[in-house]
């Protein structure tokens, strides 16, 4: 992901204390909990131009939940609004702030795209990411068989309810499989955790990679780079 | 109907075991989503139609009291007869009573999840009724002596050379039977009960306040007979069912039967206002409409839970749900299920007994997307559980849990100090495969799945060589 935004003459900070966005405790139910570790994530990031994560959920959590769980305080609901705003899934920063809508480089590669919830229907990303991955050159993309259907994952759901999400997974990777596609590409950190989980499970040859992997190593491998800089 | 909603892990692996019950739905659910996409992509301005959906049942919902009122009163004016039960026992003794006074003995029922709610069939029977579904599912859920478990497709659970021997057994009919075949037998039988029926039962999609007009929608037949042919029709509904206007329905119909079954529009459309008037050639003598209570003036009260009473039914929410495609209808326990039962049922048979169904959802979101009515379902869920856990519902070492949690996520120089620590000795436990001994829940979700590697370096240990200023 740093790689990419360099690309684009954006140089990122990291600040060290950033911890967890809150929502497994937010999606149990443990609403005070899960304040906490909202003003933390605020004190953390709140003088940052854009925060921007590679995971859609956690985006989400900030986007939707944080302004909520403020309801009661109206100063602290329109910071966390303020912020929220400012808070981007990686693609959509790509595509929506950067309006970047053709990626330079070069895969060989059969690639097919996962919807991650979270991504699709809270932040609505949808054609973007589909979109870069299909301007490589060399990249051959494959549509998903019920491509928006979860994977069974949800956090502690796939603890508190292991067999039902296992089910879940296995019909997710029954359609990866089915795909032909030799990499499953997504856009959330813990949903490729669990399918690749599952599908190492079932000895499949298909690989999981992040979108900004898979645009970081076709910006390596393009050879005529726009920023003439060196791999990262 | 006795609500099990406590018994959901067990009854969901029952589920995942029943590879009969695996073929059936994964057939139905297929088609049944397949059907409303195609619906929806010819109608270009399905968004604009949900939100007018959306708008009326709000309207209908904030006004349920005058409405009520108003559909009375017009139903009233045309010799019908309204009930109000505030309890399931209350609506059974009360049809009970009205089919006594009529010395009523045979019961034809048209299809209805309210009358399952208060568990009618079983208190008639048991008063020495006979009572016969007149839906297909239901005479089918009838026979084999089950609960629905779908909104729409009662019988949704079963295959249908499940339903071949079922059929052969009782009706004789061949053990290999076909489609055809087992309609025309269903049918022979059916059509019997109907003609020699004298009480009719069935719901109601829609109750429009300002004609006083109960609307059925249906593709067999069996609703039209059933509200028609005994001299005695008892609509039996739940009061969140009403719609202000009559002009409503052009947007409600259209919204229900594409989310419910893909189809433009359904077989039969039954609009009733009144028993048979002076001059009309069919119909029952008498038209009883009992409204049932039940939870939801409850419900009504909440403004956190409201949203619930704008449910249609179409089921849309069942039929994309992931889970509900993966355990079915019967493992959420009781009359309602999928997302949509996991919400309104905490409310009707209380969040104590029903706290695991808001906790069966990996909060996908795709239940609030195809709504018709725009229920936000996933975030109602989250609601339950928050209320869950304030009521007391979380067990301790979940509450310690997230408080340890929450105090390492906001300190920190203590979340690096473990984190650092913590990525290695998890990296030598996954090489060891001390994570999938088969103990704790760790070993359990590993069965299906390989714990991550955990790549090395930590993101944070490569951006000290990486970060600003020390790039490449």
């Amino acid at each position: 992901m740093v790689r990419v935004l360099r690309h684009y003459g954006i140089e990122p900070e990291f600040p060290g204390d950033q911890t967890c966005c809150g929502q497994p405790a937010f999606n149990a139910g443990f609403r005070g909990e899960a304040r906490q570790v909202a003003l933390h994530f605020l004190s953390v990031f709140e003088d940052s131009e854009a925060v921007i994560s590679p995971s859609g959920s956690c985006v989400a959590m900030v986007r939707e939940y944080y302004p909520e769980l403020f309801n009661d305080d109206e100063k602290l609901r329109a910071r966390f609004h303020d912020l929220g705003h400012r808070t981007w899934e990686f693609s959509q920063y790509l595509t929506d702030v950067l309006g970047v809508t053709e990626f330079p480089g070069r895969i060989s590669a059969s690639l097919t795209w996962h919807d991650c919830c979270h991504s699709l229907r809270a932040l609505g990303v949808r054609e973007g990411p589909r979109k870069l991955l299909g301007s490589l050159d060399g990249a051959e993309f494959r549509e998903l068989e019920k491509c928006d259907e979860c994977c069974g994952f949800g956090g502690l759901f796939s603890v508190k309810f292991d067999e039902v999400s296992s089910r879940m997974l296995e019909r997710k990777l029954d359609c990866v499989e089915n795909s032909g596609a030799d990499n499953l590409v997504a856009t959330d950190c813990s949903c490729l955790m669990h399918m690749d989980g599952g599908l190492r499970n079932r000895g499949s040859r298909v690989q999981t990679r992040h979108l900004a992997e898979v645009l970081a190593d076709a910006l390596d491998t393009d050879a005529n780079k726009p920023d003439g800089s060196s791999a990262s | 109907m006795k609500p099990v909603t406590d018994q959901f892990h067990r009854l969901a692996r029952q589920a995942l075991n029943n590879d009969s019950l695996r073929t059936a739905l994964s057939r139905a659910v297929v088609s049944f989503e397949s059907a409303r996409v195609d619906a929806i992509d010819s109608m270009p301005d399905w968004e604009d139609m949900r939100n007018h959906g959306h708008e009326i049942k709000k309207r209908a919902v904030d006004n349920l009291p005058v409405a009520l009122e108003t559909f009375e009163k017009q139903v009233r004016s045309r010799g019908g007869q309204v009930h109000y039960c505030e309890t399931g026992a209350d609506a059974r003794d009360t049809i009970l009573s009205i089919i006594r006074s009529h010395k009523g003995s045979r019961v034809i029922k048209a299809k209805s999840m309210v009358s399952e709610e208060i568990g009618l069939n079983a208190y008639l029977e048991d008063a020495g009724l006979g009572v016969l579904e007149g839906d297909l599912g239901e005479y089918i859920i009838q026979l084999a002596g089950e609960t629905p478990s779908h909104l729409l497709a009662p019988a949704i659970h079963k295959s249908r050379e499940e339903v071949a021997e079922l059929f052969h057994k009782h009706l004789g009919s061949s053990p290999d039977a076909d489609i055809p075949e087992m309609t025309d037998v269903a049918r022979r039988t059916l059509r019997e009960a109907f003609l020699n029926s004298d009480i009719g039962i069935s719901g109601g999609n829609f109750a429009v306040a300002e004609t006083g007009t109960i609307v059925l929608l249906e593709n067999e037949g069996n609703i039209r007979m059933a509200t028609t042919i005994p001299k005695v029709h008892i609509a039996l509904l739940g009061i969140e069912k009403l719609v202000p206007r009559m002009t409503d329905l052009a947007t409600m119909l259209r919204l229900l039967v594409r989310s419910a079954t893909g189809q433009h529009v359904t077989c039969y459309t039954s609009f009733i206002s009144a028993a048979r008037t002076a001059g009309e050639g069919d119909g029952p003598e008498e038209l009883h409409v009992v409204f049932l209570d039940a939870g939801r003036s409850g419900v009504w009260v909440d403004p956190a839970s409201r949203d619930a009473l704008k449910c249609i039914r179409c089921a849309a929410c069942l039929n994309f749900c992931p889970v509900y495609g993966s355990v079915g209808g019967h493992a959420y326990g009781w009359v309602y299920p999928g997302p949509i039962g996991s919400v309104i049922t905490p409310h009707f048979v209380g969040i104590e007994k029903a706290g695991q169904l808001p906790q069966a959802s990996s909060l996908c979101g795709r239940c609030s997307e195809v709504c018709p009515v725009k229920i936000p379902i996933h975030d109602m869920l989250l609601d339950l559980r928050a209320r869950s856990v304030e009521s007391g519902g979380a067990r301790f070492h979940e509450r310690l849990s997230m408080k340890i949690f929450a105090w390492l996520a906001s300190s920190p120089r203590l979340w690096r100090v473990l984190m650092a620590p913590g990525r290695p000795l998890y990296r030598v436990a996954v090489r060891m495969r001390l994570v999938k001994l088969p103990v704790g829940p760790l070993g359990k979700w590993s069965r299906s799945r390989e714990l991550p590697l955990a790549g090395a370096p930590a993101f944070r240990d490569w951006w000290m060589d990486h970060g600003r200023g020390n790039q490449l």
